[in-house]
């Protein structure tokens, strides 16, 4: 009795200890605050500074000509110039980006994500850790596309009434 | 034909009542039943760790076809970098405890109810009385409480090995970006749709072991009347847990 007491203590300990990881990782990993899943792959970090993100959010992908290189890792309020400061993480593996590149906040798909694509420039100089994407494109805000093209084609049918 | 319906009406009160009686005579027994802490721990083992290889194995093929059929509904509006949002919403809300307490009760209900109704056919429980000792607090209330605990555990491990069948799907097979598909989801995912199934876990969890501990402590004495509470239990319980759901989806949103 006593072994098989020490076995079911063993068996109830696990699946105690299991389940109240498995509500740790949803109740702290899932929503919202900081992922730490993935090991982080040797990166540097550049700043880019954008008028308006739109929905872009932490832990969006950046790409390059469609291709993953790394992900946002910070967005911040620059006080000072009233911009948006996203730090993206870039992998090693792509250190040999024009520091005349510019980053541009983009939607995969209609109601899709968004994410940070760079286009290459074409300097012959390198970003390094800490640098600056000097050139941004604001994400497009369909709301307000919308809004310019009925304020737009009611501007004409008022000017096709006169 | 009426007064038979109007019969099969009264009697169903009259369970209802003795149904409430019982679990009111179970939870006066649980304070007392806990000073013996070793008989609870080996009924969250039979009730909780033995059910974990089921729970995980079902967790993790809802969660791929959860993948598959979400992929594919989502594909055609173009936005398949959502389909950790439909998933992870889906399994915390509604599939993982909803799943787990039909996969409980068939498991660890099943279980309770024919061991119970055993004990009682062969005069064990009428011996503990006998001996002044109440079978409600050696037998039943042990069990249940080991039910009520085992419900959310076993919920949280379905959730999270269901959401990792998903991603299997999703970025291994159908070449999501993992950052895309995790943070859309941390974006979507709220504390708020963890405590809903949560909370549908914990009610679950009563019912089931509820029922399961009447059935077994009601059944008739016999080798038929142990199956017929063991087969009760199953369809109660199901019957019960879609019937809670709807109640508490309704409040929650």
């Amino acid at each position: 009795m006593a072994a098989s007491s020490r076995s079911v203590d063993l068996g109830t300990g696990l699946f105690v200890l299991l389940g109240f990881a498995a509500l740790g990782f949803l109740t702290t990993q899932l929503p919202g605050s900081g992922l730490q899943l993935h090991h982080k792959a040797e990166s540097y970090n550049v700043i880019a500074k954008f008028d308006n993100i739109g929905g872009l959010k932490v832990g969006a992908p950046v790409s390059m000509a469609g291709v993953d290189i790394g992900r946002v890792s910070a967005i911040k309020l620059d006080t000072q110039e009233y911009k948006a400061a996203v730090t993206l993480t870039i992998e090693k593996t792509y250190s040999h980006i024009p520091d005349d590149s510019d980053a541009a906040i983009e939607t995969s798909g209609l109601l899709g994500a968004n994410y940070v694509g760079i286009n290459a420039g074409g300097s012959d100089k390198f970003l390094t850790a800490g640098g600056q994407l000097q050139f941004t494109q604001s994400a497009m805000v369909l709301e307000n596309l919308i809004n310019k093209f009925f304020a737009n084609s009611a501007g004409k049918q008022q000017g096709g009434d006169k | 034909m009426r007064t038979a319906a109007r019969f099969s009406l009264s009697l169903g009160i009259v369970k209802l009542g003795a149904v409430t009686r019982f679990l009111l005579r179970v939870l006066g027994q649980t304070l007392p039943s806990l000073r013996d802490p070793r008989l609870t721990v080996e009924q969250i083992y039979n009730a909780g760790a033995r059910s974990l290889v089921i729970i995980m194995l079902c967790g993790l093929f809802v969660g791929m076809v959860l993948g598959l059929q979400a992929y594919d509904l989502l594909a055609r509006f173009g936005s398949e970098s959502a389909l950790g949002v439909a998933a992870a919403l889906g399994l915390l809300r509604e599939l993982g405890p909803v799943l787990t307490a039909l996969l409980f009760a068939g498991r660890a209900g099943t279980a309770l109810a024919s061991e119970i109704g055993l004990m009682g056919a062969t005069d064990q429980l009428t011996a503990m009385e006998m001996m002044a000792v109440d079978p409600v607090r050696y037998v039943v209330a042990p069990r249940f409480i080991g039910g009520f605990i085992a419900m959310p555990l076993l919920t949280a491990i379905f959730d999270c090995v269901g959401i990792y069948g998903t991603q299997l799907i999703g970025v291994a097979m159908m070449r999501i970006p993992a950052g895309t598909f995790w943070s859309q989801t941390v974006n979507a995912v709220a504390l708020r749709d963890i405590n809903e199934g949560f909370i549908k876990s914990i009610v679950f969890g009563v019912a089931c072991s509820l029922v399961a501990v009447y059935e077994g402590y009601n059944s008739e004495p016999t080798a038929e009347g142990v199956g017929l509470a063991t087969t009760r239990t199953v369809v109660t319980s199901a019957v019960l847990i879609l019937f809670l759901d709807y109640i508490l989806t309704a409040m929650f949103l």
